[in-house]
């Protein structure tokens, strides 16, 4: 019997964890966010979500069969990417909008790449952009949650861009009553799955204090008022640009610090982009930049060895 | 802010035979003494075939400087003098003998004179003792310092940080004498003031023994560490305990400690005693598939399958048998392998625990990065490796890689990220050594 013996490289014991226990971790974390989009802008959500995370799945299947890769849909990845994609999304979006924008999520900036660990951008947040500039008025328009007895409006953020008045109290912002797109809304939605996470250790607090943080600051330091930079923090896509997508492994740096890095730049283009650029929103350009930054940040920010002498 | 702290993983403790006192097991019918159980020149045999030997009887001598005597463990006849490989996979010398069963000890042995540090040294050196914790490096070496000044404290390596082993464990709790006869020599021989014993916390019943002597000697301290992997790696030992850091290429004694294992002095306290070398070991024996877990004193040299067998043999098929704990141990090829000097465990897995997880692609999660005890960038070392850039590789230091798998153990994706490491650490030091030959034909 002897001769059956399995002869490996150590270790011969593995931490429980998986790829796929991670991707599942992560859209639990999404379900309160998801849950919160059904309520506040109706059962159409439902519709947008099952159409990004079916083609999402359907397309990733259907790329490994023709290019005759190991079928990876079992690790949950592109339904990670379908739902984040969903959840950034108007809940009016037509469907074969967001069935296309799940094509160029990915097929164009995950798969042509070479699949989960090799696209240097987030498929969900490249997704979207490129959503935006080629649907420009669907993905705009602002879509007001059905418990809000308004006809659709300007975002807060297209209002606060344009010096005009919110008139949305703080609690309905942190509630996610308010337009937008359907899963970004509800901060309190994202902050209890972005704990979740933290919780789990499937992700640390470094990135998302860091966008958070730097987000509340420089809106504090430009509009000089509490209560507009708390607007500015609760609006938009920077909760769950800060929880989901900026923390994206493949796309972010693996250090602590280079998180921390990765996250600070996230809040000041964002700001930037908020404040003077021609945009009203600056989440996902500002996390795509720093997709872009990536390597640069893991190199300056690598652990010293320990013990390690320069020659 | 805390960025980057020394690092490691949550193992499973699994130290399931730790309230097992060891028991000997019987006579072997056979054992297989191989001469390159140490770091260094392999030990040279000094007996043939057909040579009646007895226990501590001389039957290797050393073959260089860094190197040790090997004495046979059990007394009876040499049948062949012959190469083994190991699992290592270096090949040298072994003796083969086969038991009388009567383990009649060497009527020669007697315990050494002990009078200065020279023959304290000499009598280290003859007890054969090297590294017991598992590194095997010639103990009279280590212990041979040029200039005592520079040894600023001992310490005493209790941690035993792989999941499964208690054998020091066992050494604390039951060998409390030896282990205080043999600080005494530390503090008389070598002058040594400050001697600090870390253990980590999952070992109650030792921290109490230990501590007994630290109460009774004022150069003792105990440290309880936590119980994190690799707690008790040469390198993270000292940091923890003294916060200093061995630089890259210099010795634990260039920053004024020594760091030994609590059985390496147990062994050599006992020698001194007894004048019997070291030709017994005990080993845990444990993992899913044994039968019987306890923990063994074996002859060395004696075939697995005979340890087994004494352990109530299996209780489901062995699929994976290894020297050492499931974090670092060596898988071995089957079980007529001997027990080295330098082993403390023998594990077998079932085929569920043997089996290793498929590989997925890297997600670049960052475990490995953050969980290297020593700061290394596994993910750019197989960055490095596949461009075969080997200037990368050397940047990035992964010469320092101590293969504790802290990486692989806690990758998402279950990348075999030890065997690419240790391929680079290979193809690393080729280029290297081509490099410096190129060199010297440009000045020649």
């Amino acid at each position: 019997m002897e001769e059956n013996l399995i002869v490996s490289v150590s270790p011969h014991v593995f931490a429980k964890r998986t790829t796929k226990s991670i991707m599942l971790d992560v859209i639990i974390a999404l379900v309160p966010a998801a849950i919160a989009g059904v309520i506040l802008f109706g059962p159409r959500s439902i519709a947008v979500i099952a159409a990004c995370v079916i083609s999402c799945v359907g397309f990733e299947a259907l790329f490994n069969v023709i290019v005759k890769k190991k079928q990876t849909i079992g690790d949950l990845s592109a339904v990670v990417t379908g739902l984040l994609l969903a959840l950034n999304l108007p809940v009016s979006i037509p469907i074969w909008q967001a069935v296309v924008g799940s094509f160029a999520a990915i097929i164009v900036v995950k798969n042509l790449f070479g699949g989960l660990g090799f696209n240097f951008a987030n498929p969900a947040i490249t997704g979207r952009i490129i959503m935006l500039i080629a649907f420009t008025g669907t993905m705009t328009a602002a879509a007001m949650p059905s418990v809000v007895d308004t006809v659709a409006s300007a975002t807060p953020l297209a209002q606060l861009a344009a010096k005009e008045d919110v008139g949305v109290s703080m609690l309905d912002m942190f509630l996610g009553v308010r337009g937008g797109a359907l899963g970004e809304t509800c901060a309190l939605a994202l902050l209890i799955g972005g704990i979740y996470l933290i919780v789990r250790k499937v992700i640390t607090w470094h990135t998302p204090v860091a966008f958070l943080g730097s987000v509340f600051l420089l809106s504090l330091l430009y509009t000089g008022s509490f209560e507009n930079a708390m607007f500015y923090l609760l609006s938009g896509g920077v909760f769950i640009g800060a929880f989901f997508m900026a923390t994206d492994y493949v796309t972010t740096p693996t250090t602590h610090l280079g998180q921390f890095v990765f996250g600070l730049g996230c809040g000041l283009i964002t700001c930037l982009i908020r404040f003077w650029g021609s945009y009203p929103e600056g989440v996902s350009f500002s996390i795509l930049l720093m997709n872009i930054l990536t390597p640069y940040i893991e190199k300056l920010t690598m652990h010293k060895p320990f013990g390690g002498v320069a020659k | 802010m805390p960025f980057f702290k020394m690092s490691g993983v949550h193992a499973p403790h699994m130290k399931n035979t730790a309230e097992m006192e060891p028991v000997r097991m019987p006579v072997p019918a056979s054992v297989v003494i191989p001469m390159n159980m140490h770091i260094g020149a392999p030990a040279k045999p000094i007996v043939k075939a057909g040579d009646i030997v007895s226990v501590g009887q001389q039957i290797g001598e050393p073959g260089g400087f860094v190197s040790v005597p090997v004495y046979a463990s059990v007394s009876g006849k040499v049948t062949k003098v012959d190469k083994v490989t190991g699992a290592n996979g270096a090949s040298a010398d072994a003796v083969y003998i086969e038991s009388d069963g009567e383990m009649r000890p060497f009527e020669e042995l007697k315990a050494p004179t002990i009078n200065d540090f020279d023959s304290f040294i000499a009598a280290v050196k003859n007890s054969g003792v090297v590294g017991l914790g598992g590194a095997g490096f010639p103990t009279a070496v280590k212990l041979g310092v040029k200039d005592l000044s520079q040894i600023e404290e001992v310490l005493l390596n209790g941690a035993e940080c792989e999941p499964f082993i208690t054998s020091d464990t066992r050494t604390m709790i039951d060998r409390t004498k030896d282990l205080t006869e043999g600080i005494a020599l530390l503090e008389k021989y070598l002058g040594v003031k400050k001697i600090i014993i870390g253990i980590e916390n999952n070992k109650p019943e030792a921290i109490a023994k230990m501590q007994e002597i630290a109460a009774a000697d004022a150069a003792v301290t105990v440290k309880v560490l936590p119980s994190v992997f690799p707690q008790g790696g040469e390198k993270v030992l000292i940091y923890k305990l003294t916060g200093k850091v061995v630089p890259e290429g210099k010795l634990p004694l260039d920053v004024g400690c020594i760091v030994l294992n609590v059985t390496t002095l147990a062994t050599i306290a006992a020698y001194v005693r007894t004048g019997m070398p070291l030709v017994e070991k005990c080993v845990t024996v444990d993992g899913s598939a044994v039968a019987s877990p306890k923990n063994v004193i074996v002859p060395i040299g004696t075939l697995y399958k005979d340890v087994f067998e004494f352990a109530g043999g299996f209780k489901e098929e062995p699929k994976k048998v290894l020297a050492g704990g499931p974090m670092m141990g060596i898988a071995m090829p089957n079980l007529e392998q001997p027990v080295l000097s330098n082993c403390n465990a023998i594990l077998a897995f079932n085929a569920k625990d043997a089996a290793r997880p498929e590989e997925s692609p890297c997600i670049r999660c960052g475990n490995c990065v953050n969980h290297c005890p020593l700061g290394l960038n596994p993910i750019a070392f197989a960055q490095a490796l596949n461009a075969k850039d080997y200037d990368e590789l050397a940047r990035l230091k992964v010469n320092l890689c101590m293969e504790c798998g802290c990486c692989a153990f806690s990758c998402p994706a279950k990348r075999n990220i030890v065997a690419r490491n240790k391929l680079a650490k290979a193809q690393l030091r080729v280029y290297q050594q081509k490099q410096a030959a190129k060199e010297k034909e440009k000045e020649a």
